[in-house]
């Protein structure tokens, strides 16, 4: 039995079916219209976000993907804050791919752009309230009880007369009720749940016993392993080889090509991992045979010779810069960068003739049965998908091409297989940060703020391979993150985008092209700050643009004016620091600003620089306006962690091409943050805010590094452009 | 070749090459998913297991070197282990993955030191690499632990 009820003034819709154990499922959704994803879920489960069986077991369906910043956790307190349930009584399931858990943020069942709070927040509470309403009607009706006499908390029904009923006895009658139009929801004031201080996560005990389920925990009867070779060139594919060597290793059952490689199958990992060592093969090097870090840089060059495509302008920035008494200009350079989360990319897929069953970590669940179908010649409702825990994504799961791997070779050896990449397969073919070129040139007046600003960047566009769709004319939104959103006030501007692929697979990595634009004009401010003898917070406080920041094109953004805000974190930040403070020689300390995600945050890095150019980074402090903080230690979590992938980034992150393949290839030469290197100090606040929630899971990694940068030529006086902030390139400077 | 060895506090016989990584025993033949495989060279820790109460990196660790020792994976730590109630108490884990091996280490380091200072800390941690950056909560529920009986 399902009712879909559709209410068409406020667009919502309200799914009821009663297929739990004659209990209660409610979906609820607000389609706001695709924005990214073209792919049309399917929806053959019941789709859900609460379940109530008449047993009295509760069941949360976490339609996001868990990669360590809690949506586990977050996502569900959203819905027991209203639902009135025990949050520790509660089970959590990763949601199947289904249209009902679309992220209108994003446009899809997809993880990322920090949006999983920000779209789930109204939903979800209202999701809650929703059942919470319907109990409530079913005992009203049962008890000949008005609703407006009756309660509800704790998982229970209480009315006049010592009346009371478990969520459970009443599933099954509030399964029939009329599903509510109007769902009020709590005022913050009344919150119990949510910004509860002391709420644990609801992962931890089994991520600190050893039984949470990753991707590459998965065992299903019958499986096999799959050890898979790739070529070495990007975009190069088998010509021919000789497995014989790798098919006399004992245990090994098959050997297969697939669309990328070759697979080695076999009764366990070992087993499979030395027969594909023992693989002679030819590869067919494919377009990038010959493409090298040197040509690469010199085609990015070459390309930001191009006007690009204007994505924000006003005023007349030639005219501007005519009037200036000062020019500042630099170029900022930034490297291609790999995920490499801690789980390599892994799938278990069982293809078989009229069904394909994959379980895999994936940010991108809505995608696969689409693939998994191309790849199988199966129909994508075929094709069921189940998301374990993700040990760690970054972005790096939004791309679908492991699990594409796993079902061929499933299908090609008519068994469930689990393929598993070393870290060697990881790291040479992740999807990479793109590299990039920003030469930003200003003019100043005779105070020193900026009359014209000219801003230019030449990059790879990773949607324009992932999402053509929303690339407009010549312009990605995801391109021109943390610099269409630029904050001061300036009368005449212009900024350009150029695209320009180098051969490099570009991907959505953590905080996407915020790590380059805001990296790139953070640092800049900071000269233009130098070059108008200012103090680089005041400077930027006295230019804020009060009102008319507009953001046209990254839809992830606050989307209106954040001055004041900004205002606010700066002058917190410069308080918490100790900013005006006299710095020993040898340190210094730097700032940084930024909004992304609806999220604003200031930080202030002190480093210590030796004589060699080795930087040690002693503190960071951060200043946060983050709107409503559902799960209050969790956002600290996120800032904790989004400092360090980003203080790993600006220190040590680089990959580069050789023999048109990657030449770093595990953590003795992509070069991580380690428990020795992290700041010894950090100093989080979060401002305190009843607005809407910001993102967390990115915008930190942004801002750390220019305040990093920035702090580094404070202590030795050089202004490094070209990043990592290695002690060559420091040196260099 | 049968190769028997203690895997927590249980005696185990495997009968496969002398060579397999301990790691891919662990994992695949005797279905112990908790000890986790990260870079197969040493290099990031998150496979650490306990080798006769010792920290070793197990991607590392033939089979072979192990006949008739005692191993301890993070389903023999018990899952009470003080370094597990302090993990849990001050939320530690993100994504989880490195986590194993991070409280695999810090429970052998707090076997061979009671109090250690940060410096003690960093040192004996940092051949476990953890990329959502839970590095300041490890340092203090290491402590946390510390104070523990």
């Amino acid at each position: 039995m399902e009712n879909m009820i559709k209410n068409e003034t406020r667009r919502d819709f309200l799914k009821v079916s009663g297929t739990v154990a004659g209990g209660l499922a409610l979906g609820f959704y607000l389609p706001t219209g695709p924005r990214i994803a073209q792919a049309a879920a399917e929806t053959n489960s019941p789709n859900a976000w609460i379940k109530i069986g008449t047993d009295n077991s509760i069941t949360i369906m976490c339609a996001r993907s868990e990669m360590g910043q809690d949506v586990y956790t977050s996502m569900t307190m959203l819905v027991t804050e209203e639902l009135e349930v025990d949050i520790n009584k509660v089970k959590v399931e990763f949601a199947p791919p289904a249209e009902v858990y679309i992220n209108a943020l994003l446009g899809g069942q997809l993880t990322g752009g920090s949006t999983a709070v920000r779209d789930a927040w109204e939903k979800l509470r209202k999701a809650g309230a929703s059942a919470r309403m319907m109990l409530v009607a079913a005992a009203a009706s049962e008890w000949g009880a008005d609703a407006s006499q009756l309660k509800a908390a704790n998982g229970m029904v209480t009315g006049p007369g010592g009346k009371k009923a478990t969520y459970g006895q009443l599933a099954a009658k509030a399964a029939t009720m009329e599903v509510p139009k109007d769902v009020p929801l709590k005022p913050s004031s009344q919150f119990k749940v949510v910004g509860n201080m002391k709420q644990k996560r609801l992962d931890t005990v089994a991520k600190v016993n050893g039984t949470a389920q990753f991707g590459i925990d998965t065992r299903v009867p019958g499986m096999l392993y799959a050890a898979v070779a790739m070529a070495p060139m990007i975009g190069g594919k088998v010509a021919s080889y000789d497995d014989s060597r790798a098919k006399a290793v004992p245990g090994v059952k098959a050997v297969v090509q697939y669309s990328r490689g070759v697979a080695v199958v076999a009764d366990s990992y070992w087993q499979a991992k030395k027969g594909k060592d023992l693989l002679l093969i030819q590869w067919d090097a494919g377009p990038n045979a010959d493409n090298d870090q040197k040509k690469i840089w010199e085609g990015i060059r070459q390309a930001s010779q191009q006007p690009g495509a204007v994505f924000r302008e006003q005023g007349d920035v030639a005219a501007g810069m005519g009037q200036a008494v000062k020019t500042v200009e630099a170029t900022y350079q930034l490297p291609f960068l790999s995920h490499s989360p801690m789980e390599p990319q892994n799938t278990t897929a069982d293809v078989r003739a009229d069904k394909a069953v994959i379980i895999t970590p994936t940010q991108f669940q809505q995608l696969i049965p689409h693939v998994v179908a191309g790849a199988t010649g199966l129909k994508p409702e075929q094709v069921e998908v189940h998301t374990t825990f993700l040990g760690g994504g970054f972005g790096r799961r939004v791309e679908v091409d492991y699990a594409i791997d796993a079902a061929e070779i499933s299908k090609a050896v008519g068994a469930p297989v689990k393929m598993v990449w070393s870290r060697e397969d990881d790291m040479t073919h992740d999807s990479y940060r793109p590299a990039g070129l920003y030469k930003l040139t200003a003019g100043l007046d005779s105070g020193g703020k900026p009359v014209a600003m000219r801003f230019h960047s030449t990059s790879p566009s990773i949607s324009a391979r992932l999402f053509p769709s929303v690339v407009k004319d010549g312009i990605d939104p995801f391109a021109v993150e943390g610099i269409d959103n630029y904050p001061y006030e300036t009368p005449n501007l212009k900024f350009t985008y150029q695209m320009h692929d180098t051969g490099v697979t570009p991907g959505y990595w953590r905080a996407v092209s915020h790590n380059l634009n805001a990296v790139a004009l953070e640092c800049f401010i900071d000269e233009m700050a130098q070059a108008a003898g200012k103090d680089p917070i005041q400077y930027r406080i006295d230019m804020l643009d009060m009102g008319s920041t507009k953001h046209q094109w990254s839809g992830l953004s606050a989307g209106v004016p954040v001055g004041t805000r900004m205002k606010r974190v700066l002058e917190e930040v410069r308080a918490k620091s100790g900013w005006s403070k006299k710095m020993p020689e040898g340190k210094g300390m730097g700032v940084a600003v930024m909004e992304g995600y609806n999220t604003v945050i200031a930080m202030v890095a002190e480093v210590t620089v030796s004589s060699s150019y080795d930087v040690s980074v002693d503190k960071i402090t951060a200043v946060i306006d983050a709107g409503t903080l559902v799960h209050p230690d969790q956002a600290l979590a996120q800032m904790q962690s989004t400092i360090n992938f980003g203080q790993s980034a600006c220190m040590w992150g680089e990959i580069t091409i050789k023999n048109g393949g990657v030449e770093q290839t595990n953590f003795d030469m992509y070069r991580v943050a380690r428990m020795n290197e992290n700041p010894k100090v950090l100093d989080i606040h979060f401002i305190k805010s009843d607005s809407v929630p910001g993102g967390l899971g990115e915008p930190g990694t942004a801002v750390v590094q220019p305040a990093i940068g920035n702090a580094i030529f404070a202590a030795c006086g050089k202004r490094c452009r070209t990043l990592p902030f290695t002690p060559e390139n420091i040196g260099g400077a | 070749m049968k190769i028997s060895f203690n895997v927590n506090g249980k005696q185990s016989s495997v009968d496969v090459p002398p060579d397999t990584p301990l790691l891919w025993v662990l994992r695949d033949t005797l279905g112990l998913t908790g000890t986790k495989f990260g870079c197969g060279k040493a290099l990031c820790g998150a496979c650490t297991v306990h080798l006769n109460g010792m920290a070793v990196r197990s991607c590392q660790t033939p089979i072979g070197s192990v006949s008739g020792q005692k191993v301890t994976t993070i389903e023999g730590l018990g899952g009470s282990h003080k370094v597990q109630k302090a993990w849990i108490a001050l939320d530690v884990p993100q994504c989880g993955y490195c986590q194993p091996g991070q409280m695999m280490s810090a429970a052998a380091l707090l076997a061979a030191n009671k109090k250690p200072t940060d410096d003690d800390i960093d040192a004996f941690m940092s051949g476990n690499i953890c990329r959502c950056g839970t590095y300041p909560r490890i340092r203090a529920a290491i402590k946390e632990a510390a104070k523990m009986a």
